[in-house]
């Protein structure tokens, strides 16, 4: 396995976490909640991975998915 | 050796301290006013009234035994003894007369005719009390002519002393000589009363009386060497070797501990500039006086041979070493680290602060990456070990770090213990907690294991729910959810502190069934009623103080376990006062301060997200430079992203993450990828294999600076001697930045703290100066509490109010299987000390020589394994070989090993699983097999070579 995949599949694991522990959590806003937590501990990079990711149509949770529109893209 | 009086040391007082109003009573024609229980010899101390003594000391209770402590008190038949006698009001007590001075004077004769008179040529001559009560009560003769005795090795007719017993030298770093014995029993008490091992005891009585330990020395007893005795003891019969060599020291520095993150306050005794012991100090607010075998003896690393002190480079990681001048070592990391950036970008390079520098060497750190580098990566070990702490218990109570002081454990009453194994990790706090289990409170353990808390001598705990590795956050929900159906919540408490429409929406999910410890109970193995129990004990027993350690932490929903800690807490109203509280039990000794002079990526000192305009603002003035608002790179991050290409450069202080770091052969992978490696430590670790430049760094005797513990605690360390590799830690990289263009000029650490409390609310008025007269302070301190905060969230959270969070259990993707049918965990083991790289190099391998797989005997059994086997532990990350051991200590189904030994690869098993919210290792949980082997696997065998090689060194050019 190739280190790209190797760390897509990572990535694609880490955020289907990040969506575990959101969707327990009470209100509506579960999707803003996982992409906040993406944009706070997240570097410009992995999130760029993410997108572009997202863009692929990795296999990510649903909830990931509805998050990614408010997943900050990085300027540089 | 207590008599020893170094300046600033206090005297004896004789006996503890005690609470209680006033009572007036007179002593030598004095009037004293001491508290109700204190005892006449404390009381006459105090007025600086010394009277003789032998076997008392104020850090043990009144024993009554050497009579030398004789008053006479007006009205009272007899001669009491002082240290036994409470203070009554209106008492008028005498110390001297002639009736007491020639009692004393018996007494003291009758001591000496069964004592070596070899004080010229004595380990303890100067520091010894026998002879200064010989001196005090003015002993001229031993009228008593040699008879029966202890310490004659042969009578005059040639004939052996049946009584006399040879010293026992089998601890590496004290020895006990029975000739020298006044049987005071001090010892056995400070074994008893301090250390609570009760390794020691009094066999036979009268003149047969002995110091004995329950095996046949002291090495084969269960002393775990932390010195209480050497301490306690008023003659040369336990006594330091380090003194026997170097006679006694002649000046001392108070300092503070750097292993664990108790943060003991040492004194550092020397003649001159050589080291002769460390001794703890009563005046530690940690400590107390108390120690353990590595704060006390296991400080010889820093003298070791392997010790590097010279700066090295080299071209490739295939090279050998080349020894080098200061300024070509940091012009050729600069150089490199430049050339990353310019040909990869600013985000390409970053740091990893240690938990084992100061606080202003780890400021400095992070302050290289932010103004230097211009980026925020920035991480540090606390990744590894407690990022769930700071997450989870910043968003329940609004901090990352303890709620209590040590000093609270006095006053619980049931103690939940969770994932931490505090008599082998943070001993001398668990010396603590069980001297006061011993005085009634109750226990609940959670670990899988059955740790030595669970049934020690005295110590036995109520409830050991040993749970399946990875279901923690089952098992603390479970409790939850007793206490909400049960009614057993402090409802007063969480509508005053709490918000409380989060608790009904808490509750509604907790009650649920699913989490109900009858539902749980499947996934956990921890039988329900007993769960109950527990729980409704917690709830119900008085002061419930909660500690916990990487057990909770290091697991996929470490965070959420956390938070569920803080569930518990805040449902049952423990939190705000003494005896109670959330308390994670820090590993290292400066985790705290790492993570509170911002070593996280994502935050800048204290605990203030990098997105926030106004945080960054305070230090874009302070520094002249922009703050990059974006999040960095977390150490496992990092790693990938070196797989990437898109991080090439790393400098890496006093931290060794190949060994400690989980999944060893993509932490090397990450390594090798990179461009620049800079490794500053003591040692040729094992990260250093992988490295370009090699930053000799300097011990904790070395430099000043300050460390934190657990207990938000600031301690300060002061240098004892000079840097043997030339420069501090702050100093080198101070020149680091320079070498890059910065214009940095710290002339002492104590500016470096001028600067961070000058930025960070929480640290506003900690300075040198406060720190030298309060002796410690712990965070916040400023304004509002300008000496500090014992205790946190007393009357109200520091975000407001206290948040309930939902914490639903998600089974690791961590499972057992056919092919790993067995579940990992690994800890820690008294003598050794994270990945071994100090006390490896000290007479502790006598305790602990190699990491061992316990492994349960019916899994053992299954597998052919027998006590000391070879075996072949194999998971989908690796497989490495170590010996077994058969315990029941784990359950069947769980094996357990300790990773202090890089030869073991203890972390070539682990995984990349990690915590969903901050990426901190699942080290607690890794499923595995075993299997017979027969020695070494091929893979710990190309490290071995592999470490051999990246070794060499080739000497400097003249």
């Amino acid at each position: 396995m190739s280190p790209d995949t190797r760390s897509s599949e990572k990535l694609v694991i880490m955020a289907n976490q990040i969506a575990g522990f959101f969707r327990a959590q009470p209100g509506t806003d579960q999707a803003e909640r996982v992409a906040a937590h993406l944009n706070d501990f997240w570097d410009p990079g992995m999130r760029a991975q993410f997108l572009a990711l997202a863009e692929a149509g990795a296999a990510f949770d649903p909830l990931v998915r509805a998050a990614v529109p408010f997943v900050r893209r990085p300027l540089d | 050796m207590t008599a020893f009086v170094m300046p600033g040391e206090t005297r004896d007082l004789g006996t503890p301290a005690r609470e209680g109003r006033p009572v007036h009573l007179t002593i030598d024609g004095v009037a004293v006013t001491v508290p109700e229980g204190t005892s006449v010899m404390r009381a006459a101390a105090e007025a600086g009234l010394a009277i003789p003594k032998l076997c008392a000391s104020d850090s043990l209770e009144a024993f009554g035994s050497c009579r030398l402590c004789v008053v006479e008190i007006e009205g009272r038949r007899g001669l009491p003894a002082a240290c036994t006698t409470p203070v009554h009001p209106g008492m008028v007590v005498h110390t001297q007369s002639e009736k007491l001075r020639r009692v004393r004077l018996g007494v003291m004769e009758l001591y000496i005719s069964d004592h070596p008179l070899d004080c010229l040529t004595c380990a303890a001559n100067g520091d010894c009390e026998l002879q200064d009560m010989a001196g005090a009560v003015g002993l001229r003769e031993v009228r008593y002519v040699t008879g029966a005795n202890h310490f004659e090795v042969r009578d005059t007719s040639g004939q052996r002393n049946p009584e006399w017993r040879p010293v026992d030298e089998s601890n590496p770093y004290f020895a006990f000589d029975p000739s020298k014995c006044i049987v005071c029993n001090r010892c056995v008490r400070a074994c008893e009363e301090v250390q609570g091992t009760f390794a020691l005891t009094l066999e036979g009585r009268g003149f047969e009386s002995r110091v004995a330990t329950g095996g046949a020395d002291f090495m084969a007893s269960d002393c775990v060497s932390c010195g209480a005795c050497v301490q306690a003891c008023p003659t040369a019969t336990l006594q330091e070797k380090s003194v026997i060599a170097q006679g006694l020291p002649t000046r001392s520095v108070l300092t503070t501990c750097a292993y664990c993150g108790v943060g003991c306050s040492f004194r550092a005794e020397l003649q001159g500039d050589r080291l002769v012991r460390m001794v703890p100090s009563k005046e530690g607010r940690a400590n107390h006086g108390h120690s353990c075998v590595k704060g006390r003896f296991a400080y010889g690393y820093a003298s070791h041979p392997d010790r590097i002190t010279r700066p090295m480079i080299r071209d490739s990681i295939e090279d050998p070493w080349r020894e080098v001048g200061w300024a070509e070592a940091l012009a050729f990391a600069a150089g490199r680290l430049r050339a990353i950036q310019q040909a990869h970008g600013r985000r390409s390079i970053g740091v990893i602060t240690s938990s084992r520098c100061t606080n202003e060497e780890t400021f400095l750190v992070q302050k290289l990456a932010r103004a230097v580098f211009r980026n925020n990566n920035t991480d540090t070990c606390a990744r590894v070990c407690h990022s769930p702490t700071g997450y989870g218990l910043g968003q329940a109570f609004g901090t990352s770090a303890g709620t209590q002081d040590f000093d609270s454990v006095e006053a619980s009453d049931v103690i939940l213990v969770i994932g931490a194994n505090p008599t082998d990790a943070h001993p001398v706090f668990a010396s603590r907690m069980k001297k006061r289990l011993r005085a009634g409170a109750r226990l609940i353990v959670i670990d899988p294991r059955r740790i030595d808390l669970v049934r020690s001598p005295h110590v036995a705990a109520a409830h050991h729910l040993a749970l399946r590795p990875g279901t923690n956050v089952a098992v603390v929900s479970a409790m939850a959810h007793v206490i909400v159906t049960e009614g057993l919540i402090d409802e007063a408490y969480i509508r005053t502190r709490c918000d409380w429409d989060e608790y009904l929406a808490y509750a509604a999910f907790i009650a649920d069934p699913r989490h109900g410890p009858e539902a749980t109970e499947l996934l956990s193995g921890v039988p329900a009623a007993e769960l109950r129990a527990a729980a409704r004990l917690y709830a119900t027993g008085g002061n419930g103080a909660i500690y916990y350690g990487l057990g909770v932490t290091e697991h996929s929903q470490g965070s959420t376990a956390v938070m569920g800690i803080a569930n518990l807490a805040m449902l049952t109203g423990n939190m705000g006062r003494k005896g109670v509280g959330v308390n994670p039990l820090r590993g290292q000794n400066n985790v705290q301060g790492a993570c509170d002079m911002g070593s996280f990526p994502h935050e800048l000192p204290g605990y203030r997200h990098v997105k926030n305009a106004d945080v960054r603002a305070i230090y874009e003035a302070a520094w002249g430079v922009p703050i990059d608002p974006e999040p960095g790179l977390r150490i496992p991050n990092m790693l990938d992203a070196a797989l990437e290409g898109r991080f090439r450069g790393l400098y890496c202080q006093g931290e060794d993450i190949l060994q400690s770091d989980p999944d060893t052969m993509h932490v090397a992978a990450g390594l090798k990828a990179m461009d620049c490696v800079i490794v500053q430590d003591l040692f040729l670790n094992e990260t250093a294999q992988y490295a370009h430049v090699f930053l000799p760094g300097s011990s904790f005797l070395e430099k000043d600076g300050t460390f934190t513990n657990a207990e938000r605690r600031i301690n300060r360390v002061r240098a004892v001697m000079r840097p043997r590799n030339g420069h501090a830690d702050w100093e080198v990289t101070q020149m680091l930045a320079n070498a890059m263009g910065a214009d940095w000029r710290y002339g002492h650490p104590s500016q470096i703290m001028e600067e961070i409390a000058r930025t960070t609310p929480s640290f506003a008025a900690v300075s040198y100066d406060l720190l030298d007269q309060e002796g410690s302070v712990q965070w916040p301190c400023n304004a509002e509490h300008p000496e500090g905060t014992p205790l946190m969230h007393v009357d109200g959270f520091v975000r407001g109010r206290g948040r309930f969070i939902v914490t639903e259990y998600l089974p690791t993707d961590e499972k057992t299987g056919p092919r790993f049918p067995l579940l990992l965990t690994t800890g820690r083991i008294l003598s050794q000390y994270n990945v071994g790289a100090q006390t490896r190099r000290t007479p502790n391998a006598q305790w602990h020589g190699e990491d061992r797989l316990e492994i349960h005997p019916h899994d053992a059994e299954l597998r052919g394994v027998q006590e000391g086997d070879w075996v072949r532990l194999a998971s989908r990350s690796g497989e490495t070989s170590l010996r077994a051991t058969l315990t029941d200590r784990v359950s069947p189904g769980v094996v357990y090993t300790t990773f202090h030994h890089p030869d073991t690869q203890a972390n070539v098993i682990t995984t990349d699983v990690s915590d969903w919210a901050t990426n901190c290792p699942e080290y607690k949980v890794t499923a595995v097999q075993v299997s017979l082997s027969n020695g070494p696997t091929d893979g710990q065998r190309a490290r071995a070579a592999r470490a051999g090689r990246s070794r060499r060194i080739l000497p400097a050019a003249e």
